[in-house]
């Protein structure tokens, strides 16, 4: 082999493998902005059981609480509002106000003893509270898949090629009223 | 994250191939002292070929396998909602695509194992003791440390090294016990093979050597693996409940119980979130967990929050020095994880004896009995194979139908298969009653459903339980 072929052979092995390089961190980007935007949609899904749910819960109760109509009527009213609201921010304002309405409500179980040993209703607050705690282990995990994705498009050497392929940081879940961040306090 | 399961990937390659090399050496001293000086590479074969089968059958088989030694019985939803539940949030937060499979495992004493080959191919397994000890977030920690198991492919790494143990203590055994009736001697056949010289005698005595050391190198550095693993898996738990004082509370309440894990043995103990079969207080180099006690310290002290940064902090308070649990690329998280408040426990705390009667009805549940309340308030719980088409209450004489899933007459009926007869069976009334013919051996069949009974010499009672239909059969 010739001193030319031989310099034309590693130059050609060489952009091989930067070619392939490229290529691996592009797919690598891709499949971790798709995984942001699954975790985005998993919100979602935990919110709609959310909204599944609630009729169950009202109607169980409704036989017990007579005197609390006005509760039951907030959580009814809520969740229209949750399940009409467009845009992010209308929906996780809404979501909250759904969230405020349903804690309120548990307060209220609580002289409630007829109602709190029926099957139904135990059952049903099982279902709820796990509903609550998927509803934020959702939002943990979309917020760890966009803590991945922008560390990958922030660190050498895929931030060379990021910005090429306009691969954009993600946005983390915030908590968007200050109130929420309480839990809420109730006082005899 | 990720860049935690690829970094533990490298180092826990690291240990594993420092395991090989004693496998094969191994296998190379042991090829040559018995086939002659030169098939050390013959040996070497074996020895990769005796791993590589043990392996398969491991990885294909393993969970299967661990699943069944230990009676684990399969959960849905409906059984226990709250322990499939707290397992889908996990599932939730970790991001895992596929719900592990969850079993239960009857036993009283407090444990957990997860199993699995990848995360589309898991098992979490709790025992009733578990579940009747800890509350919500206790529970959620414990299943958290399990799943971080499986998301960190703890199990196929963990798979892998203990088949390459178990090679290496075979493969020696084998060796130490044939060398009495090999060596020298059993080169009567071969042509040209080497004589019973100096050579030969030196190549046996280092292979005798190895022979022993290997297996106690190879446990050292597979529990030390294990150890590794479990203090991640403790960081990776604390992180996704972002709850660590859960877990502690659990392994607080799981390591100072006293009752003992009855269905376990040598080779399913380590994968236990505490090992059943090692003393309390033990922590040497050969344990696969590392001391409780530690473990609850770190946990407790993660006070800033719960990300990777500040369960290593709290390790090297602990134990001092880093350990090298957690690689220094997946400590860029430690912006902010901060710790969640406790789950508001909903309900007041329970009577041990409810607590025991719920969990005796769930493995009921579990075994297919069929429960039904008279109206007088008594719960009556049929067996699955209930031979009889009607029941009278025992407190208020009321009849009640047997429910057609757990009658097996009315089942022959319906699939028109002659069922066998059945005598007149109000409670209390005329059971069977069987005389013994002498003081052998005797066996007769049940007149409810027609199993086979058997009488040993030694049984004395007066009456006998059917064991497919549960008929009392009075002995004379």
């Amino acid at each position: 082999m010739t001193m030319m072929g031989l310099i034309l052979l590693v130059l050609v092995v060489f952009l091989l493998f930067v070619l392939s390089s490229v290529a691996s961190i592009y797919n690598i980007l891709v499949g971790l902005r798709n995984q942001v935007k699954n975790a985005w949609a998993q919100i979602d899904v935990q919110l709609k059981r959310r909204h599944d749910l609630i009729p169950n819960l009202v109607e169980t109760a409704k036989g017990y609480v007579k005197h609390e109509r006005e509760t039951l009527e907030n959580i009814t009213k809520a969740r229209s509002a949750a399940m009409g609201a467009q845009g992010v921010a209308d929906r996780s304002k809404a979501e909250g106000s759904l969230s405020d309405a349903m804690s309120k409500f548990f307060v209220v179980v609580e002289n409630y003893p007829d109602l709190k040993a029926n099957q139904n209703f135990l059952a049903l607050q099982e279902e709820l509270t796990s509903t609550e705690n998927k509803i934020s282990f959702a939002r943990q995990a979309y917020n760890d898949q966009v803590l991945g994705y922008n560390n990958k498009i922030q660190m050498f050497p895929s931030n060379i090629f990021a910005g090429m392929f306009n691969f954009r940081q993600e946005q983390f879940f915030q908590v968007e009223n200050a109130d929420e961040r309480q839990a809420p306090k109730v006082s005899f | 994250m990720w860049e935690l399961i690829a970094a533990n990937k490298r180092k826990s390659l690291i240990i594993f191939i420092a395991m090989g090399i004693c496998l094969l050496t191994l296998g190379y001293c042991v090829g040559m002292a018995w086939l002659g000086p030169d098939a050390g590479f013959f040996g070497v074969l074996i020895a990769f070929g005796v791993w590589v089968v043990l392996s398969l059958i491991s990885y294909f088989a393993g969970d299967s396998i661990l699943l069944y030694t230990s009676n684990a019985q399969a959960v849905t939803h409906d059984i226990h909602p709250q322990l499939f539940n707290i397992v889908e949030e996990m599932k939730i937060a970790a991001s895992l695509p596929v719900m592990p499979r969850i079993y239960i495992i009857d036993d009283p004493s407090p444990n957990a194992f997860a199993t699995g080959r990848d995360p589309q191919h898991s098992s979490i397994a709790v025992t009733s003791g578990l579940l009747s000890g800890l509350n919500r977030d206790e529970l959620q920690g414990v299943v958290a440390h399990e799943m971080s198991h499986i998301l960190n492919r703890d199990i196929s790494y963990l798979t892998f090294a203990g088949v390459m143990l178990g090679s290496i203590a075979m493969i020696s055994q084998i060796f130490l016990r044939g060398s009495r009736f090999g060596g020298c001697s059993s080169r009567r056949y071969r042509s040209g093979g080497s004589g019973c010289g100096q050579a030969q005698l030196i190549i046996f005595i280092i292979a005798i050597v190895f022979a022993i050391l290997a297996p106690i190198l190879a446990r050292i550095f597979y529990f030390a693996l294990s150890r590794k693993r479990e203090y991640l898996a403790d960081a990776s738990g604390a992180r996704l409940t972002r709850y660590p004082s859960g877990l502690a509370s659990a392994l607080e309440k799981i390591g100072f119980s006293n009752i003992k894990l009855s269905s376990t043995n040598n080779i399913t103990a380590p994968m236990y979130i505490v090992n059943p079969l090692q003393a309390d207080g033990y922590s040497g180099i050969f344990s696969t967990h590392p001391p409780i006690q530690d473990r609850i310290k770190i946990l407790r002290g993660m006070a800033g929050g719960a990300s990777y940064l500040d369960y290593s902090k709290a390790f090297s308070a602990v134990k001092g020095g880093s350990g090298g649990i957690i690689p220094s690329a997946a400590l860029s998280d430690s912006a902010s994880v901060p710790i969640r408040d406790a789950g508001v426990e909903k309900e007041a705390p329970k009577d041990p004896k409810d607590k025991t009667r719920e969990t005796i009805d769930l493995l009921r549940a579990v075994n297919n009995y069929a429960f039904l309340t008279c109206a007088c308030g008594l719960k009556i719980k049929f067996p699955k194979n209930f031979a009889q088409n009607e029941f009278i209450c025992p407190r208020c004489g009321r009849k009640h139908e047997v429910p057609s899933s757990n009658n097996v007459l009315a089942a022959a009926v319906a699939s028109a298969i002659p069922a066998k007869p059945v005598t007149a069976t109000a409670y209390g009334v005329s059971p069977q009653v069987y005389a013994r013919k002498n003081v052998g051996w005797e066996s007769f069949n049940c007149s409810g459903c027609g199993a086979l009974l058997q009488l040993s010499p030694a049984f004395i009672g007066t009456s006998l339980a059917c064991h497919s239909c549960g008929k009392e059969i009075k002995i004379r």
